[in-house]
């Protein structure tokens, strides 16, 4: 489903306008599979399936598989609706730069959860 | 949409808190067994405002929610911008105290949420006899955190709108959109610092891991509700402090989290009746004996 991103995301203008200030790379880690977002003034531009050699990212939010499946089903169980509740489980983990995700806290929570619109709609 | 004046009435109280001029803005609605609310931190008491709309709860009760200083509509202290804000165990004690001795409350019955219903431990604990009963709404007497409040409070950093978006997991999916941003927007309206401030009670100055076992629940009867959707406190967290307070009740609530009252106040009220109910009849026998 976060090859759908781009789509989600670019969609919903009014999550775009919340994260005009958002130009970078983030890394979205499920399970094992790395994939490269580049957010461009709030709008996906790009989303790369890794592994990308030498490929720079400002931060990354990893979680299993297992855990991002929860969190985009219609409506998730307790421990799987938020980001941060994978961390302090042991099932996700935030890493790197981590001004640019707080600072946008909402946009980027809103955007990694958009997988959960296709769930809902199937 | 009809014009209609809700019961709910606010004013303000003057009093001296730690030696300082205070005013507490405080809201209140029915009449009968005091029922004081204490609201979650970096928020006010607003979060209570379906309890004092709820005529099968006002007829029997005095629903009365106060805004902690710097919070809500109280005004912070003569110099608060040269500080920095910092809640202690001491001072919420004192607060919660001062503020019901002023309003001459007996025996009130206190219900507090999140760093509210850790207080209320507390209350309980040191000054039980004070009390009529306490209600800890997603309450332990600890925790473990979930994130770094250095966060909170930084110029580079919105702090209502980082607030919002951290505490926004807390609240559970199935409450309805209205009531989720309704109680976002407060955390959105908080001053800086305060929500931080708070927290400083909540994971630095609240470990009551020693002395919640020494609750008499015959004296001040203890009741724990927490939402299954609640990661910050955690349904165990809940269940294990209530294993520890002898006579304690504790449930654990369905399509609930972090924010019962405010979140989904259809849902709370079914969980929430029930107790009211119970601290009722105890203290219409307690009047009769």
């Amino acid at each position: 489903m976060i090859e759908r991103l781009p789509e989600l995301v670019n969609g919903d203008a009014a999550l775009v306008r919340r994260g005009r200030l958002v130009s970078l790379t983030m890394l979205v880690g499920v399970g094992e599979q790395d994939y490269y977002v580049a957010v461009e003034a709030g709008r996906i531009a790009a989303l790369a399936h890794g592994p990308l050699l030498m490929r720079p990212w400002r931060f990354a939010v990893r979680a299993d598989a297992e855990a991002w499946q929860e969190h985009w089903r219609p409506m998730p169980r307790p421990a799987f609706c938020d980001l941060f509740a994978f961390t302090k489980f042991g099932r996700g983990w935030i890493e790197g730069d981590l001004h640019p995700f707080m600072a946008n806290l909402r946009y980027f929570k809103e955007a990694l959860a958009a997988p959960r619109r296709l769930a809902g709609a199937a | 949409m009809t014009a209609g004046i809700e019961p709910i009435v606010g004013r303000y109280l003057r009093l001296a808190l730690d030696g300082r001029p205070t005013r507490l803005y405080f809201e209140e609605a029915g009449q009968g067994i005091p029922l004081v609310c204490l609201h979650t931190a970096g928020a006010d008491g607003r979060q209570f405002r379906h309890l004092m709309c709820d005529e099968e709860i006002t007829r029997d009760f005095r629903v009365i929610a106060f805004d902690l200083p710097w919070h809500g509509k109280s005004t912070p202290p003569a110099g608060f911008h040269v500080e920095d804000y910092k809640l202690t165990t001491a001072a919420y004690t004192q607060a919660i105290r001062g503020f019901c001795q002023a309003l001459d409350l007996q025996r009130p019955v206190v219900m507090g949420c999140s760093m509210g219903g850790r207080i209320v431990l507390h209350l309980a604990a040191a000054h039980g006899p004070e009390f009529g009963a306490v209600i800890g709404l997603e309450a332990a007497d600890h925790q473990q955190p979930w994130y770094d409040t250095a966060w909170l409070n930084r110029a580079d950093v919105n702090g209502g709108e980082l607030a919002a978006a951290l505490v926004s997991g807390l609240v559970a999916p199935q409450g309805p959109d209205e009531f989720r941003w309704e109680t976002l927007w407060s955390y959105m309206q908080s001053g800086p610092g305060v929500f931080q401030g708070d927290l400083h009670f909540y994971r630095a100055d609240s470990d009551y891991r020693d002395r919640v076992g020494r609750i008499d629940t015959q004296v001040c009867p203890v009741y724990l509700l927490t939402g299954e959707y609640d990661f910050s406190c955690e349904p165990a967290d809940t269940l294990r402090t209530a294993e520890r307070i002898a006579g304690a009740e504790a449930v654990i609530m369905r399509e609930l989290g972090h924010f019962p009252m405010s979140e989904n106040p259809a849902q709370f009220r079914r969980y929430v009746l029930p107790v009211l109910n119970k601290i009722k009849a105890k203290r219409e026998a307690d009047a009769k004996s």
